[in-house]
């Protein structure tokens, strides 16, 4: 159980500068998420933070311990791979017992402890065998199982869930949440998967061509993203942007581009007057559009045609054309709408964002 | 349908499968019939009338006898057997940690030195044997078994490297990752994790390299001079074959006896040996 500090971290390899600047605190007991499309630097940071990759500069700091010049044995952590890493040749009481041996634990220490994962994760009967005869669940369950018998200070998981199958994915997610719950220790979880990020992290770092691009609480990130790139990376299907001319008309300012035409939100007004007469982009998530009804204020309103209907049982996407542009929508699964046909669609005026066109920063 | 397949399974399997297997043997079970078939069988005439070129009615152990005898074979196998072990155990041990070293380690010119190291291979032996002899001379090595104990890694050692690379490139570095994060050093991981999993390699490249010395005969030629220190198959050739004389009986049954061990350590190891050229563990 320890805090986490990434001060100043750099790595470069000959040609490529794979983590820039990285700062960040991860508190005790926290499970942080690092999320990004691959390149982005996650893995790079992770195996930095394991002494698996040299610091180019920089300071990692795990409890009170700076620990740039130690081999990764000496850190006290674990950490779980994306192909399991399982030791082939050993049974699976012998993989897990491998790191506490190494540390010259007493044998009856040792057999309490991994029979206690064994117990946790639901692998007692498992134990004699060797790797080859378990299935991919199982084998990611004795990783992880390898990783607490340690009870080391933190958790480091690189893509764990990756080579799993769609649904055994979402039932390890749960039982690394709720096993994280149980063990109190401090984790930094690596991901491309948004929804992995979102449903596990404490805390979400977000990043891209090695900068951190946002750290956050998940719906923090969700409702209010710090530039274009974590609006379009959080959320599925992604957010929908608009290029649109900041434009003043009758004492307020209107969104425009060809085809569409929205007022700006109020709590926009103040931050987007000195845009006036500028290209921003806007940003509206899929669900924060619905079809317009008599009710919602015309402002708001634009015309949009049909283009695909994606019916998935609990909501229904719609693909819609307005104007140029292309837009997702996130609709009521009661709506019954046919390719080409001409609708409107209303959008929550407080939930829209906009970003500058050049720094992409949230504005 | 069914029989157009049983057909089409002759021609292109049994049929040149057997051709096959009958040409490589068929050395060997000529090897083994001249080894026992008696002198007056062996040198009469072709066109005698009693002539069986394929089989021998009269089987006996007299070369075999004569062999232990009257040469010194028995000394060639065990001169033969220890320079083998010797220069493999060194050649084993080089390639092992050569061969980690340029598959996992970073360093400058890795890439150079992995080349130049199989270059080295490429040197055909009947060139490298004139320096060679020069070295052995100056370091007074002649006619001892160091002479070839310690020139036979020159191209076994680039052999095992290289086959022990590849391997070792097949196994996933996270096992080893893994393993240092669990409380091992780089070298115990080396030898805990990886050593164990490249079993197959490692035998593969032991068996190659035994053979390869237990085979090797220019070297063996040029380095060794006194009959009781020769190997195999330099002390057979050598010994007898006098002038245009050739003891076929003997020479054949110092062939036999020699290429025992060989066919013995592949038999043992043949499924390891397998797995070794063709790649590693899965997960």
């Amino acid at each position: 159980m320890a805090q986490v500090m990434m001060k100043d971290l750099n790595k470069k390899y000959d040609e490529v500068h794979a983590v820039k600047d990285v700062n960040l605190h991860i508190r005790d007991k926290e499970f942080i998420v690092l999320v990004g499309p691959s390149g982005c630097g996650k893995s790079t940071t992770l195996r930095m933070v394991a002494g698996l990759e040299e610091i180019t500069a920089g300071e990692i700091t795990i409890g009170d311990r700076v620990v740039n010049d130690l081999p990764p044995k000496d850190r006290d952590i674990a950490m779980v791979f994306q192909n399991y890493a399982l030791y082939p040749h050993m049974t699976v009481y012998d993989n897990m017992a491998f790191g506490l041996k190494m540390r010259k634990f007493p044998k009856v220490e040792i057999q309490k402890r991994v029979q206690d994962a064994a117990e946790i994760l639901g692998i007692q009967e498992l134990l004699k065998r060797k790797p080859r005869q378990l299935s991919g669940g199982q084998r990611q369950r004795v990783a992880v199982g390898r990783a607490i018998v340690r009870h080391p200070q933190v958790f480091l998981f690189d893509e764990p869930l990756s080579n799993l199958d769609a649904k055994l994915r979402v039932q390890m997610r749960v039982e690394l949440k709720r096993l994280h719950e149980r063990l109190e220790t401090t984790a930094i979880y690596v991901t491309h998967d948004q929804v992995e990020a979102m449903t596990l992290g404490d805390r979400v770092v977000v990043m891209k061509d090695g900068w951190i691009q946002q750290v956050g609480e998940p719906l923090e990130l969700y409702g209010k993203p710090a530039n274009k790139f974590v609006a379009g990376f959080i959320g599925s299907p992604a957010m929908n942007f608009v290029d649109v001319k900041v434009a003043d008309a009758n004492g307020a300012l209107w969104a425009e581009t060809q085809g569409l035409r929205v007022k700006v939100p109020p709590i926009h007004t103040s931050r987007l007057v000195p845009y006036k007469g500028q290209q921003v982009t806007l940003g509206v998530r899929p669900e924060d559009l619905q079809l317009a009804s008599g009710s919602d204020p015309s402002e708001y309103v634009f015309d949009a045609v049909v283009d695909v209907v994606e019916p998935l049982g609990s909501e229904i996407l719609l693909d819609l054309r307005a104007g140029n542009s292309t837009i997702v929508a996130r609709v009521e699964p009661t709506v019954r709408l046919k390719v080409h046909e001409k609708t409107r669609l209303a959008l929550t005026p407080d939930r829209a964002h906009f970003f500058d066109l050049k720094t992409e920063l949230a504005i | 349908m069914l029989i157009e397949r049983t057909w089409k399974r002759w021609v292109y399997f049994y049929i040149p499968l057997t051709v096959f297997v009958v040409g490589t043997l068929f050395p060997f079970y000529w090897m083994l019939i001249t080894a026992i078939r008696p002198d007056a069988e062996l040198y009469r005439s072709w066109r005698a009338a009693t002539n069986t070129p394929f089989w021998t009615l009269q089987p006996t152990l007299e070369h075999f006898r004569d062999l232990m005898a009257k040469t010194t074979f028995p000394q060639w196998l065990w001169n033969t057997f220890f320079i083998a072990v010797a220069s493999t155990a060194i050649s084993l041990f080089c390639g092992l940690l050569a061969g980690y070293a340029l598959a996992r380690l970073r360093f400058p010119m890795a890439g150079a030195l992995g080349t130049s190291i199989f270059v080295t291979y490429l040197v055909p032996p009947t060139l490298l044997f004139i320096p060679l002899a020069n070295i052995i001379r100056t370091f007074q090595l002649g006619d001892t078994p160091w002479a070839l104990i310690l020139t036979y890694p020159t191209f076994l050692i680039p052999f095992c490297t290289w086959l022990l690379m590849g391997y070792f490139k097949t196994i996933p570095k996270e096992l080893e990752e893994c393993a240092r994060i669990d409380g091992a050093t780089r070298f115990g991981a080396m030898l805990r994790i990886i050593f164990p999993i490249a079993v197959p390699g490692i035998l593969s490249a032991g068996i190659f390299a035994f053979t390869l010395s237990w085979n090797e005969f220019i070297y063996a030629l040029v380095f060794l001079s006194s009959p009781e220190k020769k190997t195999v198959p330099v002390g057979v050739v050598s010994e007898l074959i006098r002038g245009d004389i050739y003891f076929w009986g003997q020479l054949m049954a110092g062939a036999l006896l020699g290429s025992i061990p060989v066919a013995l350590v592949y038999s043992f190891f043949v499924e390891y040996y397998v797995t070794g050229l063709t790649g590693s563990v899965k997960g």
